[in-house]
């Protein structure tokens, strides 16, 4: 498998099917490892981070078949093909932009993934489209399982799992749900529901995880703790909390439709209108506008289109994404006018009712 | 994040408590927290005091502290955020307990521990790095801690014998 392999698809966290999809877009599980007998990579010298990339890529790939990962060694990567990763949520922002031997391993699918020599010597990652918080843990702790049993983990009974930063000890497991909330946003409702949840120790972050900005109303929720509460307990919280926010949205969807059947409908169009001729396009403007769109599928006000359509246009709209499709790397301008030029054709054939 | 006094990175979050529900938030590098730390507080009449820099050269003291097996000191820490390697976590265990349970509302890990069919080996080191750290505790006098310790020790005994 070769990266421009995965430039055809969109990979299994955009594939828009599954429980709760027309709010869920995935579910997302990771889990913080490290090798007992190692420094943190932050700390180990350059043979050492050598000595770890190559041992944890050889056992890597030695998992069963069913994994099936292909391993890229992401400092001989160019720049465009690490942004790519980040954008395909398959390696962090941090890790395209570090330094040293460092690599990502990816499996069948899209669907699972292993940062080496990240943060922590190993950063495993399940996703799964829609609300599959069960699946996605089943599948890591298979991960896990198998893994563990051809490293030595730093683990201690007080701690837990040993991580190089001390907001990851304990499970060592992020669980995230990647929700797209546009009624609750226009209804100004969201302030309400964030509050709620950081009682529950759950927190809220924008699309591309820490510190990024909540763009098309798209929100990631996932658990602050991880020392002191089982992976169990953890996840409950979340398998508890989803369901109800995603009824609110739907109920606030609902009085939208209802309430506002004519200036939501306005909307909708006018964002697929400027989609569909538009000379010039920034990727946050595409977001804020396919976002509108998705709401208007998810609505069935738009009949032509579907949430697997959006998604795929979400992805390939992206800077790294576009450049890779049209081969070869432009500024910020050229992007702007090659993005909108590829949204009118994608966008043509759409019937509008 | 900067710091607020020069551009170094701020390593010192402060919330100031003003009173009637006012709070103020602070963010320094370390040598502006340190200096803000040691000045008198405004509107009162007595300075800082030597409370304040005993507190300080207390700080100084841990900074020190290193861990034998990876040199990091917690000093790297407290700038970075990041600890230098596993073993840092026993080595710095009494300063690490406090931020954890800031942190996390807990100090004891519960959840999923590496099979033991495939951990005999990290079994066996856990108990001797247990057994040491007892050991280290009761030559320090510390009965209490070495106590709930050896209980630990025991539980892992039961555990890996099972």
């Amino acid at each position: 498998m070769t990266l421009d392999d995965l430039l055809q698809g969109t990979g299994e966290w955009l594939r828009g099917e599954g429980p709760e999809v027309d709010v869920v877009v995935s579910t997302r599980i990771r889990l913080a490892r490290n090798l007992a007998d190692f420094p943190f990579p932050n700390r180990a010298s350059a043979l050492q981070r050598g000595e770890i990339e190559s041992l944890l890529r050889e056992r890597i790939l030695q998992l069963a078949d069913s994994w099936q990962f292909c391993y890229f060694a992401l400092h001989r990567l160019p720049e465009l093909d690490r942004q790519f990763l980040v954008e395909r949520q398959l390696i962090s922002r941090e890790h395209a932009h570090a330094n040293g031997q460092r690599g990502v391993a990816i499996g069948k699918g899209e669907a699972s993934s292993i940062m080496v020599n990240e943060e922590d010597h190993l950063r495993l990652q399940v996703i799964r489209s829609g609300f599959q918080l069960d699946d996605a843990w089943h599948e890591i702790n298979r991960l896990d399982d198998a893994l563990s049993e051809r490293v030595c983990y730093a683990f201690s009974e007080e701690f837990g799992f040993l991580t190089a930063c001390p907001t990851n000890v304990g499970t060592g497991m992020r669980a995230s749900v990647l929700l797209h909330l546009p009624a609750l946003t226009l209804a100004k409702q969201l302030e309400k529901f964030f509050r709620a949840l950081q009682k529950m120790n759950l927190v809220v972050r924008g699309l591309y995880g820490e510190g990024t900005r909540a763009s098309g109303d798209f929100y990631q929720i996932s658990n602050q703790v991880t020392l002191g509460r089982s992976e169990d307990e953890i996840l409950r919280a979340i398998r508890e909390t989803v369901p109800a926010i995603v009824d609110y949205e739907r109920h606030a969807r609902e009085v939208l439709v209802r309430e506002m059947r004519s200036a939501l409908q306005d909307r909708i169009h006018r964002s697929l209108g400027t989609l569909r001729s538009a000379r010039m396009m920034t990727s946050e403007e595409t977001l804020d506008l396919l976002s509108n769109v998705r709401l208007g599928v998810a609505l069935q006000l738009l009949d032509d289109l579907t949430v697997p359509r959006i998604n795929e246009l979400l992805l390939q709209t992206q800077p790294a994404h576009l450049q890779k499709l049209v081969g070869e790397e432009m500024d910020t301008d050229q992007q702007n006018i090659v993005r909108a030029r590829y949204l009118r054709e994608q966008l043509r054939h759409v019937q509008l009712n | 994040m900067k710091c607020q006094r020069c551009n170094k990175r701020a390593v010192l979050h402060i919330t100031e408590n003003l009173g009637e529900g006012q709070i103020e938030e602070l963010h320094f590098c370390e040598e502006c927290g340190a200096r803000y730390l040691s000045e008198p507080i405004p509107g009162t009449q007595t300075p800082g005091g030597s409370g304040t820099s005993a507190e300080l050269e207390f700080l100084q003291q841990w900074d020190q502290l290193c861990c034998p097996e990876c040199g990091a000191t917690l000093k790297d820490f407290r700038n970075t955020g990041r600890l230098g390697c596993p073993r840092d976590y026993e080595h710095f265990r009494e300063q690490l307990q406090p931020l954890l349970q800031s942190i996390h509302g807990d100090t004891q890990h519960l959840g999923k521990a590496p099979s033991q069919s495939a951990n005999v080996e990290l079994k066996r080191r856990e108990l001797a790095r247990l057994r040491r750290l007892m050991q280290e505790l009761i030559n320090a006098e510390r009965y209490e801690e070495a106590a709930r310790l050896r209980d630990q020790i025991r539980q892992l005994e039961a555990r890996t014998q099972s």
